[in-house]
């Protein structure tokens, strides 16, 4: 029995973790345009104070940032791991334990956001014991994950692991320091840090989470899947080495630009933006070596829809890549900072990149895991990347409209010194873009819901499939 | 500003960090043979799904 067992790969814990990325993508995604409807017609709250914006937003964020794209990086991690080391997983019990205590995380911060329990520090809101929990889970995937790399057949390391790898242990690190909180009853707790320290503190955590949750995890899901699905080795590997370690020299130094003219000395603004413009490089570097590994097979993008939303990922990639450097210098920061062009940036990003990368893996592993070819319904992934790339396009336009009109509004000043326009002017100057973000993010939500109805039709369809290890090793 | 004390030096030894695991991989042999490992996880036969007994 045990050496059946460790001739296959563990993709029990894969398969949990795609059902649930797909189940929490539609709820998260779901949330997300419930609180931008708030935005435009406020009525929605419907005098809730559960339902207010204020809970519901941190709501939305953990739920596709942690609940969907967490899922979604364990998920792949897992697969790509035992693929590319040629072993089955480390441990079946930390698996399950990951798996399992993940949820319950995403669970405790769906009942504890709602009810108004924060510390009030963006994309790390959960109060302490959840803090703990993530913690927890997160040591077990690190030993996880890093017991597989220890044995593994294979000598070399795969460039994947190695961003999924810098990933976890990065998290790990951002998280504990981050979260360091004096309690003072089991729902409440004081940051360790206070003032303009604490938001230093806050933005290291804030833009690392970005630059390694976001985007070193997804890479790894790129440099495994794209040239899976395209059946070609990515365009330069050597690219891919200097890429990485390029890519994380460089991103713990480019936090102090979400802080641009405030009580932060200056010259740690400035240390900030000039990183920022540095990652330019590695990032599109990441991005060209990924679209270039379809140079000469450019007939495949025509008919392949997981391909296009593998491809189209990166194109999102580098364009946020390109505008997230340019909003970090002083100058642009301070047209752009607070007003919606942030949040149509965050979203190029997000629902772009972060997004579209993900449901393209999810659709090359799903069939997979349930011993079939295809998904169920093939022209089902080309009407869901149409709707998710109009729907992403109208929500930046829109942002982007909004949030350049709402800076040019808030600096205009007459000739005597008075502001041209009150705040709420600007408000209601904003209404129009409101909606058309809603109506962006309702194509992008059905686009998801279809993909769900899709991943229970080929789960019911198939069957949980076992797949196993190669024997024949080429270079142990 | 007694945080960057604490901010800097982690960040500085983060770098040295990532500068010995680049060190080990490359006196370790990951890097010799790049040509061939990009192509190696297209070589392997592991998606076709094998119903083990």
């Amino acid at each position: 029995m045990a050496t059946n067992r460790s001739a296959a790969y563990n993709d029990t814990v894969v398969r949990q973790f795609a059902l649930a990325a797909v189940l929490w993508g539609v709820v998260g995604m779901a949330v997300g345009v419930f609180i931008a409807s708030q935005l435009a017609w406020p009525e929605l709250n419907f005098g809730i104070p559960w339902l207010t914006y204020s809970r519901l937003r941190p709501l939305h964020t953990n739920a596709v940032i942690f609940a969907f794209g967490g899922s979604a990086l364990f998920a792949t991690s897992y697969y790509v791991v035992q693929r590319t080391c040629q072993t089955r997983i480390f441990s079946d019990a930390l698996s399950s334990f990951t798996f399992y205590g993940w949820q319950l995380v995403i669970l405790l911060a769906a009942i504890s956001l709602p009810m108004g329990f924060t510390q009030g520090k963006e994309y790390a809101e959960l109060e302490w014991p959840i803090d703990i929990l993530i913690a927890v889970v997160w040591v077990a995937y690190a030993i996880n994950f890093f017991g597989t790399i220890g044995i593994r057949k294979v000598r070399h390391i795969y460039v994947a692991n190695w961003f999924y790898g810098a990933f976890i242990l990065a998290v790990a690190l951002l998280h504990i320091v981050n979260s360091a909180a004096i309690p003072v009853s089991l729902t409440k707790s004081y940051s360790a840090y206070a003032g303009v320290q604490d938001a230093m503190v806050q933005w290291w955590y804030g833009h690392n989470a970005v630059g390694f949750f976001l985007t070193a995890g997804f890479l790894g899901m790129m440099y495994y899947f794209i040239p899976k699905q395209a059946g070609l080795p990515v365009y330069s590997y050597r690219l891919s080495i200097v890429h990485f370690w390029a890519l994380i020299f460089t991103y713990m130094w480019a936090g102090p630009h979400h802080l641009h003219y405030t009580a932060l000395p200056d010259w740690t603004q400035s240390v900030g933006m000039v990183f920022s413009l540095i990652l330019l490089a590695p990032s599109w570097g990441g991005m060209i070596n990924g679209i270039m590994t379809l140079s000469g097979a450019w007939h495949k993008l025509r008919d392949d829809a997981i391909l296009k939303f593998l491809i189209v990922a990166l194109s999102f990639y580098g364009m946020s890549t390109f505008e997230g450097p340019m909003m970090a210098i002083k100058t642009v920061n301070s047209l752009s900072h607070y007003t919606d062009w942030t949040i149509g940036h965050v979203h190029s990003g997000a629902l772009g990149w972060v997004g579209l990368i993900s449901m393209g893996s999810l659709y090359y592993l799903i069939p997979r895991l349930f011993g079939r070819k295809t998904m169920y319904s093939v022209s089902a992934i080309s009407l869901h990347f149409w709707a998710a790339t109009i729907g992403i396009v109208l929500y930046i336009a829109a942002m982007w409209i909004a949030g350049v009109m709402q800076g040019l509004m808030w600096r205009a000043v007459n000739p005597d010194g008075t502001l041209v326009y009150s705040f709420v002017e600007s408000v209601k100057a904003t209404y129009p873009f409101y909606v058309l973000r809603v109506a962006g993010g309702l194509l992008y939500l059905g686009g998801m819901i279809l993909m769900l109805w899709n991943t229970v039709m080929t789960a019911v369809s198939g069957k949980a499939a076992t797949m196993a290890v190669p024997q024949t090793l080429a270079h142990a | 500003m007694d945080i960057l004390y604490l901010l800097l030096p982690l960040s500085v030894v983060l770098v040295l960090l990532i500068l010995g695991v680049l060190g080990w991989s490359i006196y370790r042999g990951q890097f010799d043979d790049l040509d061939q490992e990009g192509v190696r996880i297209l070589e392997q036969d592991q998606d076709e799904p094998t119903t083990l007994p």
